[in-house]
């Protein structure tokens, strides 16, 4: 679950030219039909009938809150998951204790559960019938913000750990030797090592918090102009037959993306992890 | 803080996101008691959702399996303008929102597509979406290893006589084999349980296109939410199994 991106390297295949020429073609064939086109596609459907009309689609009032809906949860979510990564990789990088290897599995689990599940889960806590029973979470915004914590969670985690067993804990002694407290070891020595680690997470939670759907949709409520998120809208739209307002929405969501993936490539480069 | 202070605050957080939930699927499933909860799984509707996320998500992890690693081999092994680019492309269906990489999917092959196939509303849709959303698990797994490959071993198979094919087979499969098995029981894991992508492509048919996550959503929608916490647990059971799985073959390949 890595944008890691290794390419080059390794000099050309030497033999068989038209071998090589035969994978290529396969490998770029399977990519163009599978993942350009159709992408292409979407944006040749959205400003179709001209950039007015697609602009129209996405500024209609209904979309324009979906827009901000997604936003505030995306600001809620990531700082929340970002403090609870670092917190979380600094103990497993720096201490052992019983059931370690556990919480390691246990804070995967986001990856691996259904977002549906999700949604249900939340339910069955929160809702009315739940553990916790409240009004005020699901079919509301801090249901949204809990289902997107929760499928966005490992990323941080998962960027920073790395990092952190790699630099080993040399340096904080040193720095806590020569007396610097717990919080300027942080600040001074922690906090620099894991800079990239932790930009990395953030900008790969951030890209999940915006597309989340499942999740969302279960436990928002689907409620136009208070619950609808961005890509709850795009379904609405779909739903409603509303094809040139579905595609031009899907659109801003897929520049969102790409703005993602585009900052994530041009840091690695930067950062030599290519 | 302490570290107790710090470790303490993260299990805490862990427990009230996510394993509270959880174990509040389990404990609902079971809530009318392990018959119902039988009754639930082995419904037919479920028995056939069931059976087509788990076959259609096989075939996913087999083709993404050979298309994930010819990629990877591609993308290391030979030069071609714009090489660069294409390798910035497979990262696309994690950072595309799934609804939209269903939309996506639809505009090119669903009805008024313009190349004349329409695979809207078939089992062929739902495997092309879990085609597109598991696409970079297998080549971002192989691609490191592969160009971490010593290249003697190699050239010695060939200096003996061995043709590529053999080569490949005998020389280069071996090292790619955890990796590989990583990517695809990733792939295979999240199309399990994958949902955005699926629901405007597949249409969502009861017994022909309704896969689990489909299927629960469906009942949790018409408020049945005990069966929809019993299906849901043996979604959470592939899960729990494919990542118990990971970690294996990652510790095995480590132990080497």
């Amino acid at each position: 679950m890595k944008l890691v991106s290794p390419a080059r390297r390794d000099a050309p295949s030497s033999r068989s030219p038209s071998a090589t020429l035969l994978l290529r073609s396969v490998a770029l064939g399977y990519l163009a039909a599978l993942l350009v086109v159709p992408v292409g596609m979407v944006f040749y459907r959205a400003f179709e009938k001209g950039f007015g009309t697609a602009w129209d689609a996405v500024t209609t009032p209904p979309a324009q809150h979906a827009f901000f809906l997604t936003i505030t949860v995306a600001l809620i979510a990531v700082p929340a998951n970002a403090i609870f990564g670092v917190l979380t990789a600094w103990v497993l990088a720096h201490y052992d204790f019983r059931g370690k290897r556990l919480l390691d599995v246990l804070i995967d689990l986001p990856f691996a559960v259904s977002p549906v599940v999700v949604g249900l889960a939340l339910i069955l806590v929160w809702g009315r019938d739940g553990w916790f029973p409240s009004t005020d979470v699901i079919f509301s915004t801090p249901g949204i913000v809990l289902a997107t914590i929760f499928v966005s969670l490992p990323f941080v985690v998962r960027e920073v750990l790395p990092v952190l067993e790699e630099e080993g804990t040399d340096q904080e002694q040193a720095a806590a030797t020569l007396g610097a407290r717990g919080w300027q070891v942080f600040w001074r020595i922690t906090l620099p090592t894991i800079r990239w680690g932790l930009t990395y997470g953030v900008i790969l939670s951030t890209a999940r918090a915006i597309g989340e759907f499942g999740a969302v949709a279960v436990v928002s409520g689907k409620i136009q102009g208070r619950t609808e998120t961005l890509t709850l809208y795009v379904e609405d739209r779909f739903q409603s037959l509303d094809l040139t307002g579905a595609y031009a929405a899907g659109v801003v969501l897929a520049l969102l993306g790409v703005t993602v993936l585009a900052i994530m490539t041009l840091l690695q480069r930067r950062h030599g992890r290519i | 803080m302490g570290p107790l202070t710090v470790g303490g605050l993260s299990v805490a957080w862990l427990t009230l996101i996510v394993l509270i939930p959880l174990a509040a699927v389990v404990v609902r499933s079971f809530d009318d008691g392990a018959g119902a909860f039988w009754d639930a799984v082995t419904a037919p509707q479920a028995v056939a959702a069931i059976r087509l996320t788990v076959i259609v998500s096989l075939i996913v992890a087999a083709i993404d399996a050979v298309m994930g690693t010819l990629i990877a081999g591609v993308l290391v092994r030979d030069e071609f303008p714009g090489k660069r680019i294409v390798n910035g492309l497979i990262d696309l269906p994690f950072a595309l929102p799934t609804i939209v990489a269903g939309l996506v999917l639809l505009a090119l092959y669903g009805p008024n597509g313009p190349v004349g196939v329409n695979v809207a509303y078939t089992r062929v849709a739902v495997l092309l979406a879990l085609l597109f959303v598991t696409l970079p698990f297998v080549v971002r797994a192989v691609q490191p290893v592969l160009m971490g490959l010593e290249r003697e071993a190699e050239e010695a198979a060939e200096s003996l006589g061995a043709g590529p094919f053999t080569t490949f087979r005998r020389i280069i499969l071996p090292a790619l084999r955890p990796a590989m098995l990583a990517g695809v029981g990733l792939a295979f894991g999240r199309a399990v349980g994958e949902f955005g992508s699926i629901i405007l492509i597949s249409g969502n048919l009861p017994y022909k296109t309704e896969v689990a996550s489909v299927l629960v959503y469906g009942q949790i929608e018409s408020g049945n939410t005990t069966g929809a916490a019993a299906v849901s647990v043996f979604l959470l059971l592939v899960a729990f199994v494919v990542l118990l799985g990971i970690s294996f073959v990652a510790r095995r390949g480590e132990g080497r």
